[in-house]
């Protein structure tokens, strides 16, 4: 790289012209088509000169609508770019078999699987679940915004700069090829020398700090800024379920820093947590990496019980059938979920009384988990049920999901475990519950609630596309995976010797091929939606008939939510406001208190990004310099003490006015 | 769970047609700060707990290296604990003087649990810079690794505490003891005695235990 | 990071009810202290005299005395009580030290059954386990 290879080496470290992938043609084409495609975007956001717009409105908003649409939007693109790689397995599976070797070499094939995971988990359904909750629990509880504003901005920015690192994996250097939680010691320095493993811990603890922070953030916003009137058993159901998993966020997270911090210190300071020499021993990485894992599950799928709960009591013009029992039945799950880590490693041999306590813990989750879906089920029961897309997701969810919790719990019993763990079958059991519940209830929650957060409603048309398309392949994709799994076939191969298999793999890539095509039509629903947002408009602020606060205030909402604070009586708060009759007052306003926009927190995560990066290409003077800018920044942070401003009284009833307004011309 | 309400509710007229469904005028939630750096802490306290359990699980894994009887000088370890327990006791008379509004006095007494925490830090650096040099390094087994990390993860908590201390002096003197500096001081205080009570873990789990036969 | 106070969105100036500031007073603080001093010292010399004839008795004291302390840490220096932050602070703590108990008993009671399976020889080491 220069003339003077120590200097080179001190200031790039490990980084040299190598860690490009020129020789790579798959990565060469997608790196320029990746290039391009940015370049034009840029392009296009400097040519409408958009940038002043977006670092104004959106880029240092600390507004929590904004900052949960930003957090959705990196999700949906995180999940193309996880998707590719899912159907890019799913290709080489169905290719692969005896002299043909597929296209992929085993060391892509290797990177591509612990891409998806790491992509899917910590930067799709993660920022999805986190968004939707950013968004929709000021609503519902009556808040202006969350606790800490600003956090949760910074919160937004870090987790965007794990997923920067990890994209920049895919052209500098390569990503790990250990599987999405990276166990020792194939992830240790000796058997992953390169950087792969250091993308990988860098990522996900950069994106750690966002995902923990955002978690304290809500937790004190649902504890503090609930609405007067609003005990915790009068708060949306929703609510309830985002309070436990960020419980749990902010109780499981801090393990799993913990554990890659060690895992990194064996790679960087050579210690010997889980080497094979000196010691170590690799099982306590992976007991501690599930202790965090476990909960990470519940953490996602919590929030998606919670948007089937409000989908469908919604849809059916009903009451949420066993309101309490659903929020013991979540607090149950959330205590739980600390009890039953060990299910991931029935085989590490801790002996039959280790394996058949938690065995016994993991299939007593099942129960609070079937009361729920009874109380949906009760809640359907002579409801006037309209079949909206929201509602379709939530059907597909419980009779997918239900499929998905019994090949759970045959899990769960040990000895099944020792045949069907690291099996195919195992794999299509984890995708049968995080699409059929995690991504389903994501896509209902964001069909249900994008009239909220723009305006217009989607189109349903497209979205009933997406629906059957997802549905149906996702039981072509997973089902055969079922078969297979029974058969003995174990995950993360590349290449197959039996042709009897084959026809079960390329059945499973027809599935992946029509959930290539749901994806498709979600995104033709946006574009469509889009130019068709006059018709599908909504001026009443709630156009499914809500029962819940956020229905109460416009479509969008107004940056400060409500002009007055709503005063709670009842669990459903709106739907007791629509049968009062409830007349919003229409002066007497006041001025409002609200946070002022920072760029704090993008300067911040931008460090961090530049801090990450260095560290895994061992740069050690970008590594200090970048480290004290960001202990500059941050002490430089705490001595701006005017954080906040009014919004004027006036200004209050103008927008109130022009709502008024709209509301006489359109309902 | 308690049941909490920010505000008790208002008096309706009695009659659910005449239910009130917004607050009249200007609606202050309560502060979260404290909550929320209580929150953080827990969250850090499960990061210990972490290093305790490697500790506990990897602690006697010597690797035919030295064990912490042969490593371990306990009249070092007094005195350091001595340092972090008045430390503490000494930012409390910095909350008291905070209390009665009396800067001066509030930065003194900060000023001198700084010191004692960087007297604490020093002995510390002090301990480990000995062990590497006779070879027992964080390299040398599991055992090492993990006393290295438990106890240096709270050094570099205690050292990210007196960078926090010396900020707040600077704010306070700046500012005076407005309200958000007394919110500060007050997190800050959590944190400080935070890390004393996981230091007790430290001396009892790792120290005291540690040199038993 | 979030070491650093952030500025919610309710300043609070002339909300003197809700600054969350407590009240402690000397008195507090001078018995936490002496408390705290009384309980680090009976363990270190506990230890450095020798102990009990039993080194686990000696352990088992010195948690005990760990275990008082770190409650009375906690009752006099960071002023708990069920009442701060409406409760709030006391669920979370007690929630934090079931996980933590969870987290510790249950890693040491996997590991210590997995060594024991998977590599008996090695038992004599693990058998005075901290």
């Amino acid at each position: 790289m220069s003339d003077h290879p120590d200097l080179a080496k001190l200031i790039f470290g490990r980084l040299t012209w190598d860690a490009i992938p020129f020789h790579e043609p798959i990565l060469l084409a997608t790196f320029i088509a990746v290039l391009l495609g940015g370049v034009a975007l840029l392009g296009v956001v400097t040519y409408y000169r958009l940038w002043g717009y977006l670092w104004r409105e959106w880029f240092t908003s600390i507004d929590h609508k904004k900052i949960g649409i930003m957090y959705i939007v990196l999700g949906l693109v995180m999940l193309l770019r996880g998707f590719s790689d899912a159907i890019m397995m799913r290709l080489q599976q169905a290719i692969s078999f005896g002299h043909s070797v597929g296209y992929l070499p085993p060391e892509h094939y290797d990177q591509i699987f612990t891409a998806h995971g790491v992509i899917m988990i910590f930067f799709v359904a993660m920022p999805l679940v986190t968004g939707i909750m950013n968004f929709v629990v000021p609503l519902q509880i009556g808040a202006r915004d969350v606790a800490f504003p600003f956090l949760n901005n910074f919160s937004f920015w870090m987790t965007t700069s794990g997923a920067v690192l990890v994209m920049m994996s895919l052209f500098v250097g390569e990503f790990a090829r250990t599987g999405w939680l990276a166990y020792p010691p194939l992830s240790g320095i000796a058997q992953s020398p390169d950087v792969g493993v250091d993308y990988y811990i860098w990522a996900l603890q950069i994106a750690g700090v966002g995902t923990l922070l955002s978690g304290i953030n809500l937790l004190a916003t649902i504890v503090k800024m609930r609405a007067p009137g609003m005990p915790l058993m009068k708060m949306p159901i929703f609510t309830w379920t985002s309070l436990c998993t960020n419980v749990l966020i902010v109780a499981a997270f801090p393990v799993l820093t913990a554990v890659l911090a060690l895992l990194a210190l064996d790679r960087y300071a050579g210690t010997n947590f889980f080497t094979n020499d000196f010691g170590g021993n690799a099982m306590m990485y992976v007991n501690l990496i599930w202790i965090w894992g476990h909960p990470e599950v519940y953490i996602l799928i919590l929030p998606a019980f919670g948007i089937f709960s409000e989908v469908v009591s919604t849809f059916s013009r009903k009451r949420l059938f066993g309101y309490a029992s659903m929020v013991y039945a979540t607090v149950v799950i959330t205590v739980l979920a600390y009890l039953v880590w060990l299910h991931h490693f029935f085989t590490m041999g801790s002996g039959a009384s280790v394996n058949s306590f938690f065995g016994i813990t993991t299939m007593i989750i099942s129960i609070p988990t079937g009361a729920k879906i009874f109380n949906w089920l009760f809640t359907m029961y002579r409801g006037r049920i309209t079949f909206e897309v929201p509602m379709l997701w939530t059907i597909g969810f419980m009779v997918t999901f239900a499929i998905g919790g019994m090949t759970g719990v045959l899990l769960a019993v040990p000895p099944a475990d020792f045949s069907l763990h690291n099996s195919l079958f195992l794999v299509a059991h984890f995708h049968n519950v995080i699409i059929g519940g995690v991504l389903f209830g994501l896509f209902a929650g964001i069909n249900y609630w994008f009239p909220k957060a723009f305006g217009f409603k989607l189109d349903p048309f497209w979205g009933k596309c997406s629906f059957w398309f997802w549905l149906v392949g996702f039981y072509f994709a997973f089902m055969p995976l079922y078969v297979l799994g029974l058969m003995g076939v174990t995950r993360r191969v590349s290449h197959f010797d039996d042709p009897s298999l084959q026809i079960w793999f390329q059945i499973a890539a027809f599935g992946a091929l029509l959930i290539a095509l749901g994806i498709a039509s979600m995104i033709i629903q946006f574009v469509v939606s889009f130019r068709r947002r006059e018709s599908l408009r909504d001026h009443t602020g709630d156009p499914w008939g809500g029962r819940t606060l956020e229905w109460s205030t416009s479509s969008p909402p107004p940056v400060y939510n409500f002009a007055f604070t709503p005063q709670v009586h009842d669990g459903d708060a709106w739907w007791q406001m629509k049968q009062h009759h409830y007349r919003r007052p229409l002066e007497g306003f006041l001025p409002i208190h609200m946070p002022k926009n920072t760029g704090a927190g993008i300067i911040l995560a931008g460090i961090s990004t530049v801090f990450g990066f260095a560290m895994i290409w061992q740069m050690w003077p970008l590594v200090v310099v970048s480290f004290l800018a960001l202990l500059v920044v941050t002490i430089g942070h705490t001595f701006n003490y005017k954080r906040d401003y009014y919004i004027p009284a006036d200004e209050v009833a103008r927008v109130e006015a022009s709502r008024t307004e709209l509301l006489a011309n359109h309902v | 769970m308690s049941e909490t309400q920010a505000l008790p509710m208002p008096h309706g007229t009695g009659s659910s047609e005449a239910l009130r469904f917004h607050v009249p005028g200007d609606h202050h939630p309560e502060n979260g700060t404290l909550l929320g750096f209580w929150l953080y802490l827990m969250s850090d306290c499960l990061i210990f707990a972490c290093l305790f359990a490697v500790y506990g699980v990897l602690g006697r894994s010597y690797a035919a290296g030295p064990s912490g009887a042969d490593l371990f000088e306990l009249p070092l370890v007094a005195i350091n604990t001595s340092l972090l327990l008045l430390s503490s006791i000494t930012y409390g008379f910095a909350v008291l003087e905070m209390q009665r509004n009396r800067q001066r006095a509030t930065l003194i007494w900060l000023g001198i649990t700084g010191l004692l925490g960087a007297g604490f830090i020093g002995l510390e650096l002090h301990e480990f810079a000995h062990l590497i040099e006779i070879g027992a390094g964080p390299h040398r087994s599991a055992f090492l690794s993990s006393f290295f990390t438990l106890v240096g993860t709270h050094g570099l908590h205690v050292t990210f505490g007196i960078v926090w201390l010396i900020t707040l002096m600077v704010q306070v003197s700046q500012k005076g003891l407005i309200l958000e500096n007394k919110r500060r001081l007050m997190c800050l205080s959590m944190f400080w005695h935070f890390l004393d009570v996981v230091w007790i873990g430290v001396f009892s789990f790792v120290y005291l235990m540690g040199v038993l036969p | 990071m979030s070491a650093h106070t952030d500025t919610s969105l309710e300043h609070g100036d002339g909300h003197g009810h809700d600054d969350g500031v407590s009240h402690s007073t000397l008195k507090g603080y001078m018995t936490g202290f002496v408390l705290a001093v009384i309980l680090t010292a009976i363990p270190f010399w506990l230890v450095m005299s020798g102990g009990f004839a039993k080194p686990t008795t000696t352990a088992l004291v010195v948690l005990a005395f760990a275990a008082v302390q770190i409650v009375v840490h906690m009752i006099y220096f960071l002023h708990m009580n069920t009442k701060s932050e409406g409760g709030w602070n006391m669920l979370a703590l007690i929630f934090t030290v079931v996980l933590v108990v969870i987290t510790l008993s249950g890693s040491i009671w996997v590991m210590y059954h997995l060594n024991h399976n998977m590599m008996p020889s090695m038992m004599h080491d693990m058998k005075n386990l901290p």
